[in-house]
């Protein structure tokens, strides 16, 4: 698959204009985003993530720089124009009543419907694909208000995917959701993304999950620079650890995750078998006690076939059947 | 919606037919075709009383409810209505003037004019009302929230009613109770010639509002989204408000405030259609409408009650009770799903 360059950004800064200042958000922004690929914009809260998403759909004015949408600045889009380049994914919750699944993702059609906004066969065809692609097609004449709030964020976007456009933003898509929910929408918007070679430009809080699935990563935080990149190419240049870097959270330059780092209070050596000893290091380290193979101590927990034995320098080594008790016995 | 466009018709004829005074049906026929042969007193009865009775009865209804329908929509509350922007109370602020402040200055009491105090009144009524809806056209350029647009709407409402409140004090009796008579709302009031005006400029006005049907789909989804689907949310807004409040300035200025009715069909019609696609929406609250304001004149003018019931109290006791037995089937319906 070719990819082609979509979006064009040149020395971007967004902010508000006030009526006696300018509040900058960001600035300096620079970065060129393909077909067929998925960015994730990450940040805490309050870094502008909202701000950057909706200045570069078009809803306000950038205070600075270019942005240049299929090779044309974004403030040449009439609206109706725009409205078949760029479709949204937001965080306003839509309060629908009567209104099938169906009838919504046909509001997509919106920009290329006539005067009344009659769908012709041609758009129930367009939005009969789209529910297909997100996997909801059994959802189609449910009414929208019966949904759980997955299933309505597929119905976003499948209105996204009918209004037929190269690029879409999503305005934290998996936030609301539970776990297995936020990985299924991330995962669609990757497959997404390789299938109709659209550029999609996501929004999340979902750190461990963006890491898997982006194709490129774009940094934000309060007071710096934008920082964008390939995922890798952020772990091994120590970005990734440094930006999102405080008391209390570890980057694992080996995964590319990060962890949750508790201050350690003792160190164990373990030995035996590694999926065993992979386990009593997770309960060690969420107990406070670093353990591991390659840990120099006095202390030594034995995973064995019987069980876990642990022996202090020259006491009596003790021995627990499950790691529960293992816990138990040493007095956490 | 064939059901209720022949409903419309159906009620149409009953408020032809029913009044404190017994006129056959075939009578009542044969005037309204133009046959000779008929007691010119019933000739008078049909043609000048119950024939632009039942037609502003019709227009009024459909007006309102579409009025209610796109308040609704614009500023997505199930409890907007045509009277939330205050332009009603503009309405009556305009009349106040006429009927409370005249007797004061030009020490003739307009009540006791007649058919020039009508006329006085109903021009009165349509500056107040539009004046109001300029404003707020006006202000919903400069807001950016619907709440805040709400909230300024009910502030220039209750800021009209107190103006009201002080003119009334000052004012003679007789022109309290005119006034009063006014606010009770009633589709008699309008006489003769006026009743063509008000019909012809409502059956422009009516067709204009259903051009709005592809916005208000879109205003359903939210700001954000029906401006990414190439709305100008701004210019939308100010459309449907604009068009709301003309709609309810001119059936207030001849009927008065009646209340209940844009309030209740839009959800009536939602209740009964099941959608919220305003291509059915926006017709279907004309019909309905109509035929609740047909049926409420109907009831109004039951023999017994000799016209004396205002048509207010009606809309609010059959109208209430219409809409509490749809949601409630519908709710009902709902939760066996």
């Amino acid at each position: 698959m070719t990819r082609s360059n979509t979006i064009r950004i040149e020395n971007l800064s967004i902010g508000y204009t006030g009526k006696h200042s300018v509040k900058v958000v960001s600035e300096g922004i620079t970065d060129t985003l393909r077909s067929g690929e998925l960015t994730c914009l990450l940040g805490e809260n309050g870094a502008g993530k909202s701000t950057l998403l909706r200045t570069l759909a078009g809803f306000q004015p950038a205070l600075k720089g270019d942005i240049y949408i299929m090779d044309k600045p974004l403030g040449a889009y009439r609206e109706k124009e725009l409205a078949t380049v760029v479709a949204v994914v937001l965080t306003e919750r839509t309060v629908l009543q009567n209104m099938t699944v169906a009838e919504l993702v046909g509001l997509g059609r919106s920009p290329y419907t006539g005067f009344w906004g009659k769908l012709c066969a041609e758009d129930r065809a367009i939005v009969d694909q789209a529910l297909e692609l997100v996997g909801i097609t059994t959802l189609k004449e449910r009414l929208v208000q019966t949904l759980s709030d997955g299933e309505r964020q597929k119905v976003m976007i499948a209105k996204a995917l009918a209004q037929e456009t190269p690029v879409i933003f999503l305005d934290e898509p998996t936030a609301f959701l539970d776990y297995p929910s936020k990985i299924e929408i991330l995962h669609l918007l990757h497959r997404l993304s390789r299938e109709t070679a659209k550029t999609i430009f996501l929004s999340t809080h979902d750190l461990e999950l963006a890491l898997q699935i982006a194709d490129r990563l774009w940094l934000m935080a309060q007071g710096r620079a934008v920082v964008a990149g390939c995922p890798e190419d952020l772990t091994l240049d120590g970005t990734l650890e440094q930006f999102f870097r405080r008391k209390g959270v570890a980057f694992e330059q080996q995964t590319g995750l990060y962890r949750v780092e508790p201050e350690f209070r003792a160190k164990v050596r373990l030995e035996g078998d590694d999926t065993a000893c992979a386990m009593v290091a997770k309960a060690l380290r969420r107990n406070g006690i670093l353990a591991g193979k390659d840990i120099e101590s006095d202390t030594v927990i034995t995973a064995g076939k019987d069980g876990y034995k642990t022996s202090k320098g020259s006491e009596t080594a003790t021995l627990a059947i499950t790691i529960s008790e293992l816990l138990e016995l040493s007095g956490l | 919606m064939i059901l209720t466009a022949v409903s419309v018709l159906l009620l149409f004829f009953l408020n032809l037919l029913v009044g404190s005074v017994a006129i056959p049906a075939a009578s009542t026929w044969k005037i309204l075709t133009g046959a000779t042969g008929v007691d010119p007193i019933w000739q008078n009865i049909i043609l000048k009383s119950r024939l632009p009775q039942a037609f502003t009865a019709l227009m009024a209804g459909a007006g309102l409810s579409v009025a209610g329908l796109q308040m609704q929509t614009v500023f997505r509350n199930p409890l907007a209505g045509p009277s939330v922007l205050g332009v009603s109370s503009g309405a009556s602020l305009g009349v106040a003037f006429v009927v409370l402040l005249s007797g004061r200055l030009a020490g003739v009491a307009l009540s006791s004019i007649g058919y020039m105090g009508e006329v006085a009144m109903t021009v009165a009524a349509i500056i107040g009302s539009l004046a109001v809806m300029l404003l707020i056209v006006y202000v919903s350029q400069k807001v950016k929230g619907n709440v805040t647009l709400l909230i300024i709407g009910v502030m220039i409402g209750y800021v009209a009613t107190a103006i009201i409140g002080v003119l009334k004090f000052f004012s003679a009796e007789e022109d309290v109770r005119a006034y009063v008579v006014w606010g009770l709302g009633s589709f008699a009031r309008v006489s003769g010639g006026q009743v063509t005006t008000f019909v012809i400029i409502m059956a422009v006005l009516l067709p204009l509002a259903l051009l709005l049907v592809k916005t208000l789909n879109l205003l359903l989804l939210g700001d954000g989204y029906a401006r990414n689907l190439g709305l100008n949310v701004r210019r939308a807004r100010m459309a449907v408000i604009a068009s709301a409040g003309v709609l309810v300035a001119i059936v207030t200025a001849y009927c008065g405030p009646i209340t209940f009715l844009g309030l209740a069909v839009p959800h009536l019609c939602r209740g009964i259609f099941r959608t919220s696609d305003h291509r059915t929406l926006m017709p279907a609250s004309m019909l309905a409408g109509a035929s609740l304001a047909l049926l409420c004149n109907l009831i109004a003018r039951m023999p017994g009650f000799e016209g004396a019931l205002p048509v207010n109290s009606v809309t609010a006791l059959i109208g209430a009770p219409v809409v509490a037995v749809v949601l409630f089937k519908r709710r009902k319906e709902e939760s066996a799903e």
